[in-house]
This record gives structure tokens, sequence and C-alpha cells, in this order.
């Protein structure tokens, strides 16, 4: 599967400590420009792929390479010319300003003392302004927060001019502007200085979103490689993941808590969205609820999906024939309390009146 | 830019007064004590021009290769801290606290005793040969023991219990060793600056430049090794290597002060730490030559006390080291827990 003409490949890698694999055949390439995203659950070893690939472990098998050239046979000098990292090792910076912790991402370019000239200083003001963190420039490393530090650092290994940008879990700190302000970040660098990224994320809404590509990690392998297209489909990422408990929507990206057990006690007359609210109310006082009549192109339909112990469906774009509407009474007639989410019935909308008009002439509580 | 002059300005003046210093200090410990001599008749000792006997004997015997002496070996002691400091990224590690002065101290008495029976015997270099091999196998042993405990205090826990087994053994051997030679035994394997001649100063005086300009070359590496290892590896900073001469380098000057002051304590994690903040920057570029002076300016001061405060008793030199080290280390301790 590997491109021998891409920027960077890796074949039948294999990744490990003294000796125990964590991570066997890895075939992974990717070109200028792209980012490839890591994802897979906690202890799958995106970390100390992570690591082999910016040659902090020597690989346990199998190749890495970088623009034609096998990684082993690179100096380290040349090494740190080609490619900087983000860690989630902390980065030990007593008494150091930002902008000193910046400058030595010019480490590689500097003299036997590592005075910085003109230039340097130009592309380290650079790097500070592309990733907004200018006016921390001042500020103790030490004394800014958890995300300001993460930018920080990414400022510090834009100005060491890398081909190959490698990051683990960089927005796990942030909030959620700075997550997208990050990744924004990674695109422009992709985009106008043609640089490869290769980073782990734990955001999987985010990763699809960002990636070219993406190599999910499980259980010692590589369980999918591919652009996002390839990757998100039916069930990939709960296999992924292994999720049990609660859900995960891969068409929406919509995490959902562990449905209520039981048969249904209420019934949602919902639609159009006005039902999400409502079932997850009902999650978490803990009561199991039926829903519909719902198309399956609903806004509420994948919420509905994840919560609900029984949803009566119609075809997306059909009409609702009577045996879904028998359906749905015969379901009204098992609950105590039928929740109308609907302001007002729409004209292609008229089962879910009925319905409305059957709870009460059945004396349920109704509630709206 | 306006931070960074004001940070400029500070460490300039920071130097100037290191220096100031060292001058003072010089010319303080070779006027101060039973005979005053002022600093004309100092010149004029130095110059060749004609003093008194006494004076000169005073002068050119003894204050003024002790004077230097210190000002050497109390540079390369802090040096030596700095070092250690770096390597276990630890700001509380020193030859002394490790160990390591202690291990250089044993194989001295033990080549003492019972290879030469008396220390007149020794070479310098020899000295320092047999210093940096106990150096070294201690720093082996702290090394062993640092890859099994991570937390900073056990480290240094282990240090000190190596330098008592160390202690212990020289104290056994200095108590079967000849009478003769326990009084200089003594008085060395608790410290003293006491008794330096002209004789020792080349030697040391080569190596201690010679290591501490090898120091000085490493001051870019060691800059990306304090950002922590990975980083420094990703900089291109050939970790492994740059570890061993840390170590080795440490240990040479660790062993070239042990050999001939005896094991003198706290000034090598003392000094490392009030230069870092007197100059709000850790910098090895700007720490190692400042560390040096200010270890000299340390040792002299506490020369000057250990010789004439109680007059004509002599203080061995690490009882006043103490002194000022020790509420040092305490801040520093004292900080970390705050700032953690």
């Amino acid at each position: 599967m590997e491109d021998r003409k891409s920027y960077f490949f890796t074949t039948e890698l294999c990744v490990g400590y003294e000796k125990t694999p964590v991570v066997t055949d890895i075939t992974v390439s990717l070109e200028r420009g792209e980012i490839l995203t890591l994802i897979g659950p906690n202890g799958a070893g995106k970390s100390t792929l992570l690591k082999s690939i910016a040659g902090q472990l020597q690989p346990l098998g199998g190749v890495i390479c970088l623009d034609q050239r096998n990684l082993s046979q690179i100096s380290r000098e040349e090494c740190a010319r080609q490619m900087s990292v983000l860690l989630t090792d902390r980065l030990q910076a007593e008494l150091m300003t930002c902008e000193e912790v910046v400058e030595t991402g010019r480490y590689p370019y500097t003299g036997r003392f590592g005075l910085l000239s003109a230039d340097d200083h130009r592309i380290v003001d650079e790097a500070m302004e592309l990733v907004r963190v200018s006016e921390l420039k001042d500020r103790l490393f030490a004394q800014i927060s958890d995300g300001q530090r993460q930018r920080v650092l990414l400022a510090r290994a834009i100005a060491q001019e890398p081909e190959l940008l490698i990051l683990d879990e960089p927005t796990s700190y942030l909030d959620v502007r700075y997550k997208l302000e990050f990744l924004s970040i990674l695109q422009k660098l992709c985009r106008c200085k043609k640089m490869a990224v290769i980073l782990s994320l734990h955001e999987l809404e985010l990763a699809r979103r960002v990636s070219d590509k993406m190599l999910c990690i499980r259980e010692n392998r590589v369980y999918r490689f591919g652009t996002p297209e390839e990757i998100f489909g039916q069930g990939e990422m709960t296999a992924l993941f292994d999720i049990r408990t609660g859900s995960y929507d891969e068409q929406t990206d919509g995490l959902e808590l562990e449905a209520p057990d039981g048969a249904p006690q209420v019934f949602v007359i919902a639609g159009n969205g006005s039902g999400r609210e409502v079932y997850r109310r009902l999650q978490r006082q803990g009561v199991p609820f039926a829903t519909g009549i719902l198309s399956a192109n609903d806004l509420d339909a994948p919420i509905a999906r994840a919560l609900a112990a029984e949803v009566i469906w119609t075809p997306a774009f059909e009409p609702v024939d009577e045996k879904c509407l028998t359906q749905a009474k015969k379901m009204i007639d098992c609950c105590q309390t039928v929740i109308c989410a609907r302001d007002s019935f729409g004209s292609l909308e008229q089962a879910n009146r009925e319905l409305y008009m059957y709870a009460q002439t059945a004396g349920k509580t109704v509630e709206t | 830019m306006e931070q960074r002059r004001r940070t400029h300005a500070r460490q300039i003046a920071a130097f100037a007064a290191l220096g100031a210093g060292v001058v003072v200090f010089l010319l303080l410990n070779i006027g101060i004590g039973s005979v005053s001599i002022s600093p004309a008749e100092l010149l004029a000792c130095v110059s060749g021009r004609p003093v008194s006997d006494t004076v000169y004997g005073i002068v050119w015997n003894i204050r003024l290769p002790r004077t230097i002496v210190v000002w050497i070996l109390g540079g390369a002691l802090a040096l030596a801290g700095y070092l250690l400091q770096t390597f276990f990224h630890n700001p509380i590690a020193g030859p002394f606290v490790l160990g390591i002065s202690s291990g250089a101290k044993l194989t001295v008495s033990l080549v003492m005793v019972f290879l030469l029976g008396n220390t007149a015997g020794i070479s310098s270099a020899l000295l320092i040969v047999t210093a940096f091999a106990g150096a070294m196998l201690v720093t082996g042993f702290v090394l062993l023991a640092a890859r099994r405990v991570h937390q900073m205090s056990m480290l240094v826990v282990c240090g000190v219990m190596i330098g008592y087994i160390c202690s212990a053994i020289t104290d056994f051997v200095v108590t079967f060793a000849d009478d003769a030679d326990i009084v200089n035994l003594h008085n060395w394997s608790r410290g003293s600056f006491s008794g330096m001649a002209w004789a020792n100063l080349p030697v040391m005086a080569v190596v201690v430049a010679v290591v501490s300009v090898l120091v000085f070359l490493l001051a870019k590496p060691m800059g990306a090794y304090l950002l922590g290892e990975s980083y420094a590896q990703n900089l291109g900073v050939n970790v492994r290597a740059l570890r061993v001469w840390l170590i080795l380098l440490s240990s040479v000057l660790s062993a070239c002060v042990v050999a001939y002051a005896g094991p003198i304590s706290f000034v090598g994690i003392a000094v490392p730490q009030l230069i870092k903040y007197l100059f709000r920057s850790n910098r090895p570029i700007l720490m190692i030559p400042a560390c040096f002076l200010g270890g000299s300016v340390f040792c002299l001061l506490c020369d000057l006390i250990a010789r004439t405060m109680f007059a004509p008793t002599e203080l061995s030199i690490s009882t006043v080291t103490a002194v000022f080290g020790a509420p040092v280390v305490l801040w520093v301790m004292m900080r970390r827990r705050r700032e953690a």
C-alpha cells in the first residue's frame, strides 16, 4: 500500500521498547502538505509510534523513510532541521520567557555557542506572530496557562522550520476556541509552507475534519489507514474504541450516554430536532422511553437511535403508512405518559397530530 | 524588547559585581590575619619591591598560594555542582550530597595510608587521579540508583547514604593509620584549605582551566538538555554523549577539589542556585562563567571566616560553608514546593 515516491512513508514498521513490540506492521505514507492523524484507544501505542518517527526510539523492525532516505541514515543535525516535535513530555523551562522557549527552536541553525542572528530573531518573531502568542513574549513560560503553553510550544516547533511536524495530543489542554485555532494553524502550515504534519488526537470529530489521512491503531496493530471518508463508516469507531457504554454516532459525531434500561414508560412525539433535549432529559432521569414517528433522516433520528428503547420509524422521504401509525398507537397504549415535543404540526406531519389526539382520548398524561 | 534590555543590564551588572567580589575578597583574604597586609604591601610583594621578611613570608608562602587555591577550587566546586544539577534535572544535586566527594575522599585516604604511608610523597597528579577514581565509583552507584528511583529527594537520600558509607570507611582507615599521618589526614578529611603551597598549584590550575573551557564549549547542548531529554534529542543533541561528558567533567572537578582540600559541603548546591536567581536565568552560557566566579567569591568568604573568626584556631571549611549553604538549600526546596 505504501507509495515509495511519497515524502514520508513507513514499510512494515514495528515500534516498541527494548524488544517488546507495541505496534507492528505499520505501512503508511504521507505527502508534503498533508496531515496524518493517529487515533486509537489510550495505550494503543500512538505516542510510541510518534517517538519512533521522531527518531527518539529505535524501530524494532521495518523502515521509516523521509524524503526518499531511510531515517536511520540521516544525521542527528539534519534530522533536527527536517522535523520538530511537540510532545506530551513537559518541556522544562526554568526561568525562561516564552520568547526564549521559542528561540530554542533555532538551535539546529546556530553556531558553537547557540547565539541567534538577526535572521533567527525574525523567524522567531514570525512564528510567534503566526500562532498569536507575541504578547506572551516576556512572560515566564512556567507562569502561563496550559493552553498558552501549548501554543508557545507550537511556535517553537514552527521556528525550527521543519518539513515534518510531529505532535502528540497537542489539543488536549486547549479549550474549544483554541482547539479550532490550533488546528487551523496546522492547516495553514500545510497549505502555505507545505509542511507534512503527523499528530495524535483524541477528538474524533476534529480528527475527521483536519486529517488528509488517518491511521487507526488498536491492539498492537493498524486497524485502518486511509482518508476520513474511508475510515468513518458504520460503527468503525465503536469497534476501534470498543465503546460499550453509550454511543458515538459516526454520521453526526454525536456522543450519547448509555440508554436507560427497561420497557418504555414514556412516549415522546418528536421530530425536526424538537425531541433531542427531551430524550436527553429522560436519559438523565433514567426513564426508558419510546419515540416516533420519526423519518429516518430526521434531526432527532441519531439521538433517538442512541437513547430510545423503541423508535417508530418511517423511511426517509416516504409518507407515514397505516401500519406504522397502528404500531405507534400500540406503543402509546403501553406507556403512562406521552410527551409531545412539537409546538404545532406541519401539513406533512398529520400522523403525529393523530397520535397526539389519540393519547388525549386514551386518557394518558400528556405533557407538552 | 524593553524587558530584554533590562535583563541584559541586570546580567552585566551581576557579572561586574561577581568580578569585583573576586578582586575584593582576594585582597581581603591576603590582607586579613594575625598580621595585616595592606594592598600596597601586597603589590610590593608581588612586583618584587623590597618588603620586610615577615610580610614577604606570610604573603608569598602562606596567604597568596592559599587564596589562589581557594579561588580556583571554589569555582571548580560550584561548576561541578551546576553540571550535576543539569545532569539530574535536580536543583539540590551536588558533589557533596550525592556522595561523590566522600567517594573521592575514601580512595585518596586509602592510597595515602596503605600505598604511601605519608602525604608528602604523593604527587598532585596522582592525587587527582585517585580522587577521580573514587568520584567515578560513587557516581556509578548514584547512576544505578537514579535508574531505579525517579524522585528527586530519593536520589539525594541515596547519595547521602553512599556518602556516609564512604566516610565511615575513611574514618576506619584513618583510625588505624600511623600517628604521623593522622593529623594531616584528619584535617584534610574534614575539608580545609590550610597548608596550600605553590607546588600544588600548576597541576590543579591546568586541570581546572581545561575542564572549565570544555564545560563552556558544552554550553549550547546543555541549554537544549535543560529543556528535557526528548526535546534535546529532537534538536539534534547527542544526549547520551552529553550525559557522559557532564558526568566525566563534573567528576574531574569534584576530584580535583577533594584531592587538595578534602570534601567541602554545600558550595556545589548553593552557589548555582544563588547565581540562577541573581541572573534570573538558567542559560548555561551565562551560568557556567557566573557559577565559577560565584563559587570563588563564596569560598573566599567562607575561608576568610574559617581562618580568622576564632584565630588562631581554624574552623574546617565545611563548617562555614554549611552555615551559609544549608539555608540556601532549604530556601530552594521551599520555593519549589510553593511553585509546584
